[in-house]
């Protein structure tokens, strides 16, 4: 059976769309799915994308920095930061090694301890921020020569806590891939059910037509052409809604985390835009084989 | 109003037989000397065999009144006939085709050149009668307006110029049957078969729906007509050469010693 395609489905035919009854409950419940289906798959993509964004972010940000600690009786502390800093600055593959201040120590525990913490009265080790040039350091041989000359140091390359945060933002932006998926599914799953209720309830107009010699596939075609549009349309409406949601979420503030940074950023913004033309593909297809295999059933 | 895009319904040309219309003439050569042929033909349905053993050939031009009891299996026969049934056994040949090596675009195109009329004549309610009744041209791609001439001799051919607008639900159903019929006849088929056409109409209306058919079958239309309705086909036997087949006991007989 010769289907619709693209070039009629966009010109139309007016004689194939007029032989099918404009209104029906199939043509609300095409419209409430599509638009639905999309609105929630607004938001499985924003999470595949922010999860994706975070997972490169940390990935990239978090593999170029280390930190290297220094516990020390307090009156070695000075000597030993020195020392370490001298073994980084001749370490290939660092690009800087610079010790925090005590103010920079004291705003990483404020969120532990309060603003009132007294840091110069307890016994806290130096911290030194390690940036990596492009090439990296080698880990184990900068650990074996601070263990010989800054008995007190111990390297910390992030490793031990970045690799299971970027799996599991890897994992979530499967997770969102995987929605999406299922999104499609349910949109194709509920459109093919509302085409063959609109054949079965049109049982009438497919006798008629096929009496006064309609072939099946100028049939399918009206149904087919119908229903793209109307899921077109109705995915559409989901998307401004899924967008407008999406931009009434609070923005990412530093202290927000992950959450609110849900949002799409930059160029990503496009894809919401496709889709609905994906939701139009999915009711095509589906509402083609309905209709192929209703009209077989019919025959 | 229109029915589709803008553009000329493609009829054939006017003949001169001042009481027809020219979407009505006879256009088509009919290929080999039968247009239905039935061999040994039987159909059976849920178990029980319907029709049996029915052999017959229409020649193109030929008129037939089909009768029977109620529930005898004309409705089925018709069916076999334009192809929305195929038979369980023996051929059921249209046009020079059998119908069992025909797909179903190949089925859609035998119905175009039959016309059939129900007695339960269905419409799309949404659309209006003369689209109705240019359906036929809708679904076999041709441009139609409702303004095309040839479309209002139609329908006024069957006297329903003034019901042209209406929806079908608001038709009596003397103006369905004649929407029925014209519908049926506005691809100009080879074949017109009705089924019970007169079954809810006054005799009146049936007298004017027989002159209809008695016309088309004189223009070169082969005609069968299922009726249990005698007076019906007495009133047709003096205008028009009638062969008049039996469906009894599951078979076919020829019954017109009898009328």
């Amino acid at each position: 059976m010769k289907l619709l395609s693209p070039a009629v489905l966009l010109r139309g035919e007016p004689q194939a769309d007029r032989v099918v009854p404009p209104t029906g409950f199939t043509a609300r419940l095409t419209l409430f799915a599509a638009a639905a289906m999309t609105f929630l798959a607004v938001f499985a993509l924003a999470l595949s994308l922010a999860t994706g964004r975070l997972a490169s972010n940390w990935s990239e940000e978090l593999a170029r920095s280390s930190t290297l600690r220094i516990s020390a009786p307090a009156e070695q502390v000075a000597a030993q930061t020195e020392a370490a800093l001298q073994v980084l600055a001749t370490t290939g593959g660092v690009a800087r090694a610079r010790a925090l201040s005590r103010e920079e120590q004291q705003a990483l525990l404020e969120p532990w301890f309060g603003p009132d913490l007294p840091v110069d009265s307890l016994p806290i080790p130096q911290l030194i921020e390690i940036i990596e040039d492009a090439q990296g350091y080698d880990p184990d041989g900068l650990r074996l020569r601070l263990a010989a000359e800054v008995p007190g140091a111990v390297l910390d390359d992030h490793g031990r806590w970045r690799r299971p945060l970027v799996k599991a933002a890897g994992r979530i932006r499967a997770l969102g891939l995987l929605s999406l998926l299922l999104i499609g599914g349910v949109m194709g799953a509920m459109i093919t059910l509302a085409a063959n209720s609109a054949l079965a309830a049109n049982g009438q107009v497919i006798a008629v037509l096929r009496l006064v010699g309609a072939r099946d596939d100028f049939i399918a075609r009206a149904f087919v052409r119908r229903f793209t549009f109307r899921a077109f349309w109705g995915a559409a409406l989901g998307m401004f809604l899924g967008l407008a949601a999406l931009l009434a979420l609070p923005e990412a503030q530093a202290e927000g985390g992950f959450l609110t940074g849900l949002g799409l950023r930059g160029w990503h913004w496009i894809w919401p835009f496709f889709l609905p033309l994906v939701a139009a593909m999915v009711s095509f297809l589906a509402t083609g084989a309905a209709a192929r295999r209703m009209l077989r059933r019919l025959a | 109003m229109w029915i589709g895009g803008g553009g000329k319904v493609l009829f054939p040309p006017c003949a001169a037989i001042a009481s027809a219309v020219p979407i009505l003439q006879k256009d088509k050569a009919v290929a080999g000397a039968y247009v239905i042929e039935l061999d040994n033909l039987a159909y059976s349905y849920g178990g029980g065999e319907l029709l049996s053993d029915i052999s017959l050939r229409l020649t193109p031009g030929s008129f037939h009144f089909l009768t029977g009891p109620s529930g005898a299996g004309k409705t089925t026969f018709l069916k076999l006939c334009y192809g929305a049934l195929v038979p369980t056994a023996g051929h059921a040949v249209l046009f020079g085709k059998d119908v069992r090596q025909m797909d179903r675009d190949e089925i859609a195109e035998i119905r175009r050149r039959v016309g059939v009329v129900h007695q339960d004549c269905q419409f799309l309610d949404h659309l209006s009668v003369a689209e109705n009744i240019a359906l036929p041209l809708m679904v076999s791609g041709r441009d139609v307006s409702a303004e095309d001439q040839n479309l209002k001799e139609l329908i006024a051919w069957c006297g329903l110029t003034h019901r042209a607008e209406a929806r079908p639900p608001e038709l009596s159903g003397g103006e369905r049957q004649r929407a029925a019929l014209a519908r049926a006849v506005i691809m100009s088929p080879d074949i017109i078969l009705a089924d019970e056409p007169t079954g809810n109409v006054d005799w009146e209306m049936s007298e004017r729906l027989l002159s209809l058919l008695v016309e088309l079958n004189r223009m070169g239309k082969t005609v069968m007509i299922a009726t249990h309705d005698l007076g019906l086909i007495r009133a047709a036997k003096t205008r028009v050469q009638a062969r008049v087949l039996r469906i009894a006991k599951r078979r076919l007989q020829l019954a017109g010693a009898d009328l």
